[in-house]
C-alpha cells in the first residue's frame, strides 16, 4: 500500500495507514477499534442525555412543562437503559482500555483481534436493538426490568430493550476476557505485575467483573424474556413464581456493574494524579490491591438495593456490614491520591481539572452510599431522588469526569493534535459548576421526600427542582465545548509530539499517533511505573 | 524447528507459539468461567423453588424417563473419551486418528442431541408436560410440576444448545483436520474445543441428577 499521507507529516501511523471504510469496519488494530467505539458511546450518550434534559425540562413544573406520565416513564427508562448498558459500561474499558491496554504493556495488539472486532460489531447490534425498542413506541420498565411489571402489566417494547442488553453483555464478556488474556500473557519483558500502571490493574479488576457478573445478568433477562412470552410462573407469585428472586439475580450483577463503570475511572485518576503531580504514586500496592478488593466485595453486596424488598433483616444487616466494607478501599484510594499531591509541583491542565473535581466529587458520592448502606436511613430515602444523586455523584461525578479526564489526557496520543487548552479548562469548570446545580439539590429533595420516577410533584419541591433543571443545562453546554474542540482540534489542532505532558508510561514512548504496530520494537521495562523524578519540573 | 511452518501459524501479536497457545487456552478457561455463572444463575432458581416446592417438583421428576436420561449420559462420557483422544491425536501430528475421533464424538454428540430430541422432548410435549404450550398435567401440585418442567426445559434447551454450537465446532474442525490444518505446532483450536466440549459434558452430569434422581424414586 502507498502511503496515502497528504500535508506536512509522512510517517505512516494507525489513522492515516489507509483511508478506506473497508479499513475501519474490518479492522482488527485495537486502536482503531477504540475510535469504533469512541464514535458510537458518543453518540449513545447524546441519546442517553436527550432523554434526560427531556426529563428535566418536564420536572420544572408540578404538575409536569411537557410530556404525559407515560412518557416520562419512557424517558427515565430510554435515560437509564441507554447511559448504563451503552454508555457508562463500555465507556473507559471499551475506549481508553482497547487503545490503551496494549499499549501500556508494551505489545502489539490485544490477544485476540478478531474477537475484539466482533465485540464492536455484538455491541452495535445490542445499541441497534435498543435504539429500536426506543423509537418503535419505547419501554418503560425503568433500566431496572423489574418484575412482575416487565412480565406480566407491560405492553411496551420491553423484548427488544432486553433482547439488545442481553445481546450488549455478550461484547461486555468479551472485551473483560480479551483484556484479561492480554494482561496476564502479553506483556512485554520487564513488565511485571508491579510495575504495571494502576489503570491496567482497575482494568483488569474491572474485566473480572464484567467476565463473572455479566452472564448472571444474561440469563435473568432470558428468564424474563421466557416469562413474557409463555407466562410460566418464574416471577409471577399469581403461579408461584417469586418477583424478588429477580431483584437478587438482577442486583447480583448490576451491583458489581456499578463498579464496571467506576473502577476504571479510578485507574484513570492515578494516572492523571502522578503526572500532573509529577510524583510517584503514594503506596503503589494499596492503590492496586484496592481495585482488586472492590472488584471481591462487589459480588457480596448487592442485597442493600432491596432492604425495603421483605428480605430477611438478618440478610440486611449482613448486607449494610458488606457495604460499609466496600467504602475502605475506596477510602484508601482517595486517601493516596491526597497524599501523592502533598508537595507534588501540581499544574492544572484541563485533564488535572477534570481528576481534582473527581476525587471531590467521587467523596461525596462515596459519603452519602454510606447513609444508603444504613438500614434505617435506606427505610427513609429509598427510591427517593437521595439514591439518584448519590448514584449520579459516583455515575456522572466520578465515572464520567474520569472519562472526560481521561480522553483529554490521552487525546494527543490518540490523534496527535493538542485541543485548545483554555476552552478545555472552561469547559471543566462549567461541567463541575453545572453538576453540582443539577444535583446537589437532588439530595435535598430525596430527603425531604420527592420519590423518584414521578413525573409530578408536590408544589413545594418547585424550586429545588428548577435549581436542578437550570444545573442540567449548564452541564449540556458544558459537555458540547469538548465535542466541537476536539472535533476541531483533529484538524487544526498543534502538533503534540509524543510526550505533551511529559508522562512516564510505555504509551508516551512511542510516536503521537502510533504506527500501527506500536512500537517500532518490544521495549523493555527497567523501572516501576510512575518513576518521576523528585527534583523534575513540570511540562508547562 | 520447522520455522517457516510456525511462523505460519503464529498471528502477529504473538512472540512465539508458547505465548500463543497460553493465551487461547486461558481465554476458553475464562470464557468457561462464564459459562459457569451463566449456567449458575438457572442452577440457583432451581435449587430455590426446588426448596420452596419440594413434592411437586419430585412430582415432576418422576414423569421424566431415567433409562433415556441415562444413556444419554453414557453417550456425553463416551463423546468426552473420544475428544480427549482426539485433543491426543492432534498434538501428536496424527491426521487419520484424530479424523477418526473427531467423527466419534461428532456422532455421539449427533447421537444425544437427536435422543433428546425424538425420545424425550418430543414424548414430553405429546403428553403434555410443556409448560406455556400445551401444559395439562392435572395432578397434585399441578402448579410446582409446571415450574418444574419450565426449569427442565430451558435447562436441558440451554444445554442442548450448547451441544449444537459444539457440534458445529467440531464440524468445522473436522473440515479443518481433513486439510491436514493440525500438527503439532498447530493444535490450539483442538485443544480449547476440547475444553468447550467437556465442559458442557460436565454441565449434563450436574443436570442429570438434579433433574432425574432427585425425590427418591429408588
Amino acid at each position: 500500500m502507498a502511503t496515502a499521507a497528504v500535508g506536512p507529516e509522512t510517517r505512516v501511523d494507525y489513522l492515516n495507514v489507509d483511508y478506506g471504510i473497508k479499513s475501519w469496519l474490518l479492522t482488527t488494530d485495537h486502536k482503531r477499534i477504540a475510535l469504533l467505539y469512541l464514535v458510537s458511546i458518543t453518540l449513545f450518550f447524546f441519546v442517553g442525555g436527550a432523554a434526560a434534559a427531556l426529563m428535566r425540562l418536564n420536572l420544572i413544573e408540578p404538575n409536569g412543562a411537557l410530556v404525559e406520565p407515560a412518557t416520562y416513564n419512557k424517558l427515565f427508562s430510554t435515560h437509564g437503559i441507554i447511559m448504563v448498558f451503552f454508555f457508562m459500561i463500555p465507556s473507559i474499558p471499551a475506549v481508553l482500555g482497547n487503545f490503551l491496554v496494549p499499549m501500556m504493556i508494551g505489545a502489539r495488539d490485544l490477544a485476540f483481534p478478531r474477537l475484539n472486532l466482533l465485540s464492536w460489531y455484538i455491541f452495535m447490534a445490542g445499541g441497534a436493538l435498543c435504539m429500536y425498542a426506543v423509537i418503535g413506541g419505547g419501554v418503560d420498565t425503568g433500566w431496572t426490568f423489574y418484575t412482575p411489571l416487565s412480565t406480566t402489566y407491560l405492553n411496551t417494547n420491553v423484548m427488544s430493550a432486553a433482547l439488545g442488553v442481553f445481546v450488549a453483555g455478550f461484547s461486555s464478556i468479551l472485551t473483560g476476557l480479551n483484556f484479561v488474556v492480554t494482561i496476564h500473557k502479553m506483556r512485554a519483558p520487564g513488565m511485571t505485575w508491579f510495575r504495571m500502571p494502576l489503570f491496567l490493574w482497575a482494568i483488569y479488576a474491572t474485566s473480572i467483573i464484567q467476565i463473572l457478573g455479566t452472564p448472571v445478568l444474561a440469563i435473568t433477562l432470558a428468564l424474563v424474556g421466557l416469562e413474557r412470552l409463555f407466562h410460566v410462573g418464574i416471577f409471577d407469585p399469581a403461579v408461584g413464581g417469586d418477583p424478588i428472586l429477580f431483584q437478587h439475580l438482577f442486583w447480583f450483577y448490576s451491583h458489581p456493574a456499578v463498579y464496571i463503570m467506576i473502577l476504571p475511572s479510578l485507574g484513570v485518576i492515578s494516572e492523571l494524579v502522578t503526572c500532573f503531580a509529577k510524583k510517584r504514586i503514594f503506596g503503589y500496592s494499596f492503590v492496586a490491591f484496592s481495585s482488586v478488593a472492590i472488584a471481591a466485595i462487589s459480588f457480596l453486596v448487592w442485597g442493600h438495593h432491596m432492604f425495603v424488598s421483605g428480605q430477611s433483616i438478618y440478610a440486611g444487616i449482613i448486607f449494610s456490614g458488606l457495604s460499609f466494607a466496600v467504602a475502605i478501599p475506596s477510602a484508601i484510594k482517595v486517601f493516596n491520591w491526597t497524599a501523592t499531591l502533598y508537595k507534588g509541583s501540581i499544574s492544572y491542565q484541563a485533564p488535572m481539572l477534570y481528576a481534582l473535581g473527581f476525587i471531590g466529587l467521587f467523596t461525596m458520592g462515596g459519603l452519602t452510599g454510606l447513609f444508603l448502606a444504613t438500614l434505617a436511613v435506606d427505610t427513609h430515602v429509598h427510591d427517593t431522588y437521595f439514591v439518584v444523586g448519590h448514584f449520579h455523584y459516583i455515575m456522572v461525578g466520578g465515572a464520567v469526569m474520569g472519562y472526560l479526564g481521561g480522553i483529554h489526557f490521552w487525546w494527543p496520543k490518540i490523534t496527535g493534535r493538542l485541543y485548545p487548552d483554555g476552552w478545555a479548562r472552561l469547559a471543566a469548570a462549567i461541567i463541575f459548576i453545572g453538576f453540582n446545580l443539577t444535583f446537589f439539590p437532588q439530595y435535598m429533595l430525596g430527603y425531604l421526600g420527592m420519590p423518584r420516577r414521578y413525573a409530578i410533584y408536590p408544589p413545594e419541591f418547585q424550586v429545588l427542582n428548577v435549581m436542578s433543571s437550570a444545573g442540567a443545562s449548564i452541564l449540556g453546554v458544558g459537555y458540547l465545548i469538548p465535542l466541537v474542540y476536539m472535533i476541531w482540534s483533529i484538524r487544526y489542532g498543534p502538533v503534540a509530539g509524543p510526550n505533551p505532558w511529559g508522562a512516564k508510561g510505555l504509551e508516551w514512548q512511542t510516536p503521537s499517533p502510533p504506527p500501527t504496530e506500536n512500537f517500532p520494537e518490544t521495549p523493555v521495562v527497567t523501572e516501576e511505573a510512575y518513576a518521576y523524578g523528585a527534583k523534575e519540573v513540570a511540562v508547562g | 524447528m520447522a520455522d517457516s511452518h510456525a511462523g505460519a501459524a503464529l498471528a502477529h501479536q504473538f512472540e512465539d507459539l508458547e505465548q500463543q497457545h497460553e493465551a487461547a487456552s486461558l481465554g476458553m478457561w475464562i470464557f468457561l468461567a462464564t459459562e459457569v455463572m451463566f449456567f449458575g444463575g438457572l442452577f440457583a432458581g432451581y435449587t430455590i423453588y426446588r426448596n420452596l416446592y419440594m413434592p411437586g417438583f419430585d412430582a415432576g421428576s418422576h414423569l421424566l424417563n431415567v433409562t433415556i436420561g441415562a444413556i444419554n449420559t453414557a453417550v456425553l462420557i463416551c463423546s468426552s473419551l473420544t475428544m480427549a483422544l482426539g485433543v491426543r491425536a492432534a498434538q501428536l501430528g496424527k491426521r487419520k486418528t484424530l479424523l477418526t475421533f473427531l467423527i466419534c464424538t461428532l456422532a455421539l454428540g449427533l447421537a444425544f442431541i437427536l435422543i433428546k430430541l425424538t425420545l424425550e422432548w418430543r414424548h414430553d410435549y405429546l403428553e403434555g408436560f410443556a409448560p406455556g404450550l400445551n401444559f395439562t398435567f392435572a395432578g397434585p401440585h399441578a402448579k410446582s410440576v409446571e415450574l418444574f418442567f419450565c426449569f427442565y426445559f430451558l435447562m436441558t434447551g440451554v444445554h442442548a444448545l450448547h451441544m449444537v454450537v459444539g457440534v458445529g465446532v467440531l464440524s468445522v474442525l473436522l473440515a479443518l483436520a481433513w486439510k491436514g490444518h493440525f500438527g503439532p505446532q498447530r493444535y490450539n483450536a483442538v485443544e480449547t474445543a476440547g475444553l468447550y466440549w467437556h465442559f458442557v459434558d460436565i454441565v449434563w452430569i450436574f443436570l442429570f441428577p438434579l433433574l432425574y434422581l432427585i425425590g427418591g424414586r429408588y
